[in-house]
């Protein structure tokens, strides 16, 4: 396990031009918590960043050569934290901050598809950073604004402040339409508790879903919205948004059969990969007494017995998608069919 | 019996070579070791990304983090020659006439022996560049082929496509051949005649070290529990043909080769540290380095056949004496 312990945290910010990452970055560098930070980014705002060690790298996305469309990687990150890797004394962490248009995906497929960035590095997690103010244009006039948001582990909604409490609840409940399992938080100036956006471990399975006990549970979530018990209760608010094209679809079931379900969310992912942006889970396996926890990018499949079921804990199963054109009735069925007798 | 003169650095070592017959260790922290009647060392780039030994000129040509393109030469003379701004050097080579290249972003500069420089921009990243053996040509390896530029001469570019992310690249001694290393773990080759495809694919990882032999015959190969040597001796290149696999490890994998200078024998270093040589005809292998520290990153043979310099990613350096 000692390739675990020096593997560098790596901490994705994404978010339009003016939404406050570079404010958020720089809270991140300058408050004291006693850790040093490498800084990729790709292009440099008009915020100064107050760091030692900043590296500027040309976004460039790489098609992998297998056929698949989405497997994707950022070419100038592999090359960046292989340098950065080389003289890993200077610094404990990595912070990538994106340019506004950036698709977070190849930024995460790197994390999971470069051995080499695989074996020294991390992804701890992807922050979108949201403007409370502009998020509905944002959401009208692009498809990356939608994907960061749908792609990203803790959303900060920002300038709370320039806008109203009713248009911050369907703001808010805008986000929690494209994305139930992100954790979100309402701020101004980028006013969020830094350990609430680093080390997250929101792709450690061993951690996942156990530091964040409501996952998966929209309706579990604490803020004070009426929750009706429905899955997608949080269309209703959203729905004079029109042009959300990401939607999740929560699955949930009883103990399932590992020989049916491990080929079924193997086809699932393969078949259904392009549309599916993130895939977490909780899964039941009958007769088995760990949980076996589950996440995905894409085509990319991560699977691992996470630890016993707890005395009293209700032994069931939990999925969600996150994507585009995904037919939540038949993975509802097909999913339902892989229950144990 | 082979003999090791240990050199243990702190840091990864990017370049082991021989100036003057000095063996020298260039680490990422852009520090110039050198064994030369004791331990000396200088400072070169502030964090050292990229290094290549231009051996017309016998000096190590390095670029940096701090977006500096510098000459070492033995003794510890050390000369700028460029300056690219705050960006990283991410690439450089040396090429004929005291020409030197070297890659920034999507830009690739020429700087010719009289401090002229030429910038040949791209659409994409320059991920890696070689000269030609032959007349001031020179390629870089880009996503989705390889681009040729003949920097004395205007004129289009030869454009050179393969669907993919192509990393590194390097012509044949005669020039005939160019090969690039890719993201994918394989390598791609240009029988630059005719613009005829070689794939060299099947590698357990990606390839990083790449050597010549004698005359360009074989092309030896990182990227696998075995240095995978390529026959290039005829004129369609290793097409149809298997290529060697020598020195075959079953738990570690080849991060090194370097081709002896004159005779066909490789000498191959792995993850674990480990130094051999290995002949070609017969496969036949000598201890030349028990396992280290690190992977070894770099090895280079000396003008007289005897050493073998090497530096290791743990910063375990040496040279090997193979006569003694």
């Amino acid at each position: 396990m000692s390739d675990a312990q020096t593997q560098i945290p790596v901490t994705v910010l994404t978010g339009y031009l003016g939404a406050g990452k570079t404010t958020l970055l720089n809270r991140i560098l300058s408050e004291s918590h006693g850790k040093r930070y490498a800084v990729i980014v790709n292009e440099f705002g008009e915020i100064g960043i107050d760091n030692d060690l900043i590296v500027e790298s040309d976004e460039e996305i790489y098609e992998m050569n297998n056929g698949c469309v989405c497997c994707t990687v950022r070419g100038d990150l592999i090359r960046v934290v292989e340098g950065l890797m080389r003289r890993p004394g200077r610094f404990d962490a990595i912070v990538v901050e994106t340019t506004g248009l950036a698709d977070p995906v190849p930024v995460a497929q790197t994390f999971f598809m470069d051995d080499d960035v695989r074996t020294k590095t991390k992804l701890d997690a992807v922050v979108a950073l949201v403007d409370a103010k502009h998020l509905p244009l944002r959401l009208k006039d692009s498809k990356e604004a939608e994907d960061q948001i749908a792609f990203a582990d803790v959303v900060v909604l920002n300038k709370t402040d320039l806008v109203t409490p009713d248009e911050l609840e369907k703001v808010e409940a805008t986000i929690r339409a494209i994305n139930p399992a992100a954790r979100i938080h309402r701020t101004q100036r980028s006013g969020v508790a830094l350990d609430e956006v680093l080390d997250r471990g929101a792709f450690d399975l061993s951690r996942a879903l156990e530091n964040d006990p409501h996952f998966l549970d929209a309706h579990d979530h604490d803020h004070d919205h009426d929750h009706d018990g429905h899955d997608h209760h949080h269309h209703h608010h959203a729905s004079d948004i029109h042009d959300v094209t990401v939607k999740s679809v929560s699955l949930r079931g009883g103990e399932m059969d590992p020989k049916k379900f491990f080929p079924w969310i193997e086809k699932v992912t393969q078949m259904e990969g392009p549309n599916i942006l993130r895939l977490k889970g909780i899964i039941a396996l009958k007769g088995d007494e760990d949980r076996y926890v589950l996440q995905g990018v894409h085509m990319i499949l991560e699977g691992d017995h996470q630890r016993a079921w707890k005395d009293g804990e209700k032994h069931e199963s939990r999925l969600v998608f996150i994507g585009r054109e995904l037919d939540a009735e038949r993975l509802r069925k097909s999913f339902e069919a892989c229950q144990a007798a | 019996m082979p003999t090791v003169a240990p050199l243990d650095l702190e840091g990864h070592c990017v370049a082991a070579v021989f100036l003057n017959d000095v063996p020298h260790f260039a680490l990422a922290d852009g520090a110039i070791h050198r064994l030369d009647n004791g331990h000396k060392t200088l400072q070169a780039n502030d964090g050292l990304l990229a290094a290549f030994h231009d051996t017309a000129n016998d000096r190590l040509i390095t670029g940096g983090e701090d977006g500096k393109v510098l000459a070492v030469k033995a003794g510890g003379e050390v000369s700028e020659l460029a300056s690219a701004g705050k960006k990283w050097i991410t690439s450089v080579s040396a090429g004929p006439q005291g020409a030197i290249a070297y890659a920034s972003g999507k830009t690739a500069f020429v700087r010719f022996a009289d401090g002229k420089i030429k910038e040949f921009a791209h659409p994409r990243s320059v991920e890696g560049l070689a000269f030609s053996p032959k007349g001031m040509r020179f390629g870089i390896a880009r996503y989705n082929g390889a681009t040729l530029h003949f920097p004395a001469a205007e004129g289009k570019p030869v454009e050179l496509e393969w669907a993919g992310a192509h990393t590194g690249i390097t012509f044949s001694p005669d020039g005939a051949f160019l090969v690039t290393t890719m993201q994918e773990n394989a390598l791609h080759g240009w029988k630059l005649a005719d613009g005829k495809h070689m794939r060299m694919s099947g590698y357990p990882g990606k390839v990083k070290s790449l050597s010549w032999s004698v005359k360009g015959k074989w092309l030896a190969s990182s990227g696998a529990p075995a240095a995978i040597v390529w026959p290039f001796a005829s004129k369609d290149g290793p097409m149809g043909k298997a290529p060697l696999e020598l020195g075959t490890r079953g738990n570690t994998m080849v991060t090194c080769v370097a081709c002896h200078p004159s005779q066909d024998v490789v000498a191959i270093s792995y993850e674990d540290g480990m130094v051999i040589a290995a002949r070609f005809a017969d496969a036949k292998e000598v201890l030349l380095r028990r396992p280290g520290k690190g992977a070894v990153t770099s090895m280079m043979w000396d003008k007289e056949e005897r050493r073998i310099v090497f530096g290791s990613a743990a910063g375990d350096c040496g040279v090997i004496d193979i006569t003694a």
